[in-house]
């Protein structure tokens, strides 16, 4: 076999690579920060004494636990559409791909998110609850003041290495022609008849963003447990 | 003060606590005693409500602890407890330790909470630390802090489970030196402990419990001189062994 490769379409191609690299570091923020909200309240509902609001979150969770990330960006790709431009009155043409994708994201994640909070939450000695009841703090302030920000401390290896992950996933949403990284890095290579160096190329770049950010994760959870 | 009444409690089919009944009157220093496993800490947790009861009624300053209508957390803000193992809150500073609960459950403001934190930080001679993690304190200074922490609610009595059992020995003193002093001061203490040392200087009467039941409840001088039961006559005889 001989290839020549053929580097040359790329330095062209790196303001709309750019652009990619922006949808999916959208997707994922967004993920991010809904799936740690959301997975939050999950996780505190799931650990509640309030039997409907624990079996709705059980339930949430093991069902995107259960599917296909890819199936789920679909559904949300097909369904969410209509919904939002039945409901806001959008023109037909709009486009909610890249809403879609985050909701969807956002949904999905949750799930997991949850279940790293759960743990962070169960990880905090049963003995700080009662010593902030017994200063009079409410359930609600207990885990507010006390066991959220303990068990958060302990997570953030945990969550940034699920970001880690999404960050990756966010690659799937090419299902639905959404231009992100990936998907730019496809359509360029695709145009110049370049693909293997465009998905090479690609796949460095996904490569050095996600080992130096796991590295970071890394050193942090070295660092922690020296303290 | 402390008046608990006929208190049992079970867990599925094991009987915790039977038929438990004392009072502690405004100004006084009970100690309660016992094996391991007697129920101690689950009688001493329902004082505040962190343990509920199934019959019974226990009332704090005319207040009943049981009763599904009573704010439990104001309740609680009112009664200091001190905990085995400190329970200091690992991510906030000493300070913050002492003014959390002052600021967000008593209302108070951030330089009140924080003079009277301080004040209190200075009685039980740990004024220097203020800027310091538990983490970085022994074991004895965080259990002065936690009285600490405690006392800056203004509490109206306070329960202590075993404050000393988990200090090395030569911690022990500086803790129960805070305690002795408190007594003297005429705070109303529930105080589960197995140091007698506490006990004959600052009790009024002791408490010894045994599989659930309160067996022995008696004035220190009664309790020390002469026990009824048998099986507080084999406990005292191996703890003042030590
Ligand atoms: N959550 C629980 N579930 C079942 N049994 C318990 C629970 N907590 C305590 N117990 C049991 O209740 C008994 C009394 O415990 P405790 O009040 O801690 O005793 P003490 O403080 O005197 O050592 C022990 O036998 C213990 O095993
Ligand atoms: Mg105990």
């Amino acid at each position: 076999m001989n290839y020549e490769f053929d580097w040359s379409s790329i330095p062209g191609a790196l303001p709309f690579l750019w652009e990619g690299m922006k949808v999916s570091l959208e997707i994922t923020v967004t993920a991010v920060i809904v799936g740690i909200v959301w997975g939050t309240l999950l996780a505190l509902m799931r650990l509640g004494t309030i039997k409907p609001l624990a079996w709705f979150a059980a339930g949430y969770v093991n069902l995107f636990r259960a599917i296909p990330l890819v199936m789920v960006l679909l559904w949300f790709f097909l369904i969410v559409p209509q919904l939002l431009k039945g409901f806001l009155n959008l023109d037909p043409n709009t486009d909610v791909r890249l809403t879609s994708a985050m909701v969807g994201f956002a949904l999905f994640e949750s799930a997991y998110y949850s279940e790293i909070i759960r743990a962070g939450i169960q990880s905090v000695p049963k003995g700080q609850v009662s010593a902030a009841s017994a200063l009079g703090m409410t359930y609600a302030q207990a885990m507010r003041l006390v066991v959220l920000p303990q068990a958060f401390r302990n997570m953030v290896p945990l969550l940034l290495t699920q970001a880690i992950v999404l960050f990756q996933d966010t690659s799937l949403v090419y299902v639905s022609a959404l231009a992100d990284f990936f998907g730019a890095a496809y359509k360029v290579g695709d145009r110049d008849g370049r693909l293997v160096e465009l998905l090479l190329f690609a796949g460095a770049v996904y490569f050095v963003l996600c080992f130096s950010l796991s590295q970071v994760v890394r050193r942090l959870q070295k660092r922690m447990a020296t303290v | 003060m402390i008046t608990i009444d006929k208190v049992s409690k079970h867990y599925g089919s094991f009987q915790v606590l039977t038929d438990c009944s004392t009072r502690v009157a405004k100004g006084e220093v009970v100690v309660v005693c016992g094996p391991s496993g007697s129920g101690k800490s689950t009688l001493i947790k329902c004082v505040n409500g962190l343990e509920p009861f199934q019959s019974g009624t226990i009332h704090v300053d005319g207040i009943s602890v049981g009763d599904p209508k009573t704010n439990l957390p104001k309740l609680r803000s009112r009664v200091g407890m001190v905990f085995q193992h400190f329970e200091l809150f690992p991510h906030m500073s000493i300070t913050e330790n002492l003014t959390i609960a002052q600021e967000k459950v008593l209302g108070r403001s951030k330089e009140e909470a924080r003079a009277k934190g301080v004040g209190l930080l200075d009685r039980v001679g740990l004024k220097a630390h203020a800027d310091k993690f538990p983490g970085q304190l022994s074991g004895g200074q965080q259990q002065r802090v936690a009285i600490a922490r405690a006392l800056s609610m203004d509490p109206i009595c306070m329960l202590f489970d075993e404050p000393t059992s988990a200090l090395d020995p030569e911690m022990i003193n500086e803790v129960l030196d805070v305690m002795v002093e408190l007594a003297q001061e005429g705070m109303t203490m529930m105080c589960v402990t197995h140091e007698m040392g506490f006990a004959r200087k600052v009790a009024n009467r002791v408490i010894f419990m045994d599989r659930g039941r309160i067996v022995e409840d008696d004035t220190k001088e009664a309790f020390f001189a002469n026990p009824r039961s048998e099986r507080a006559q084999q406990f005292l005889a191996k703890i003042l062994q030590h």
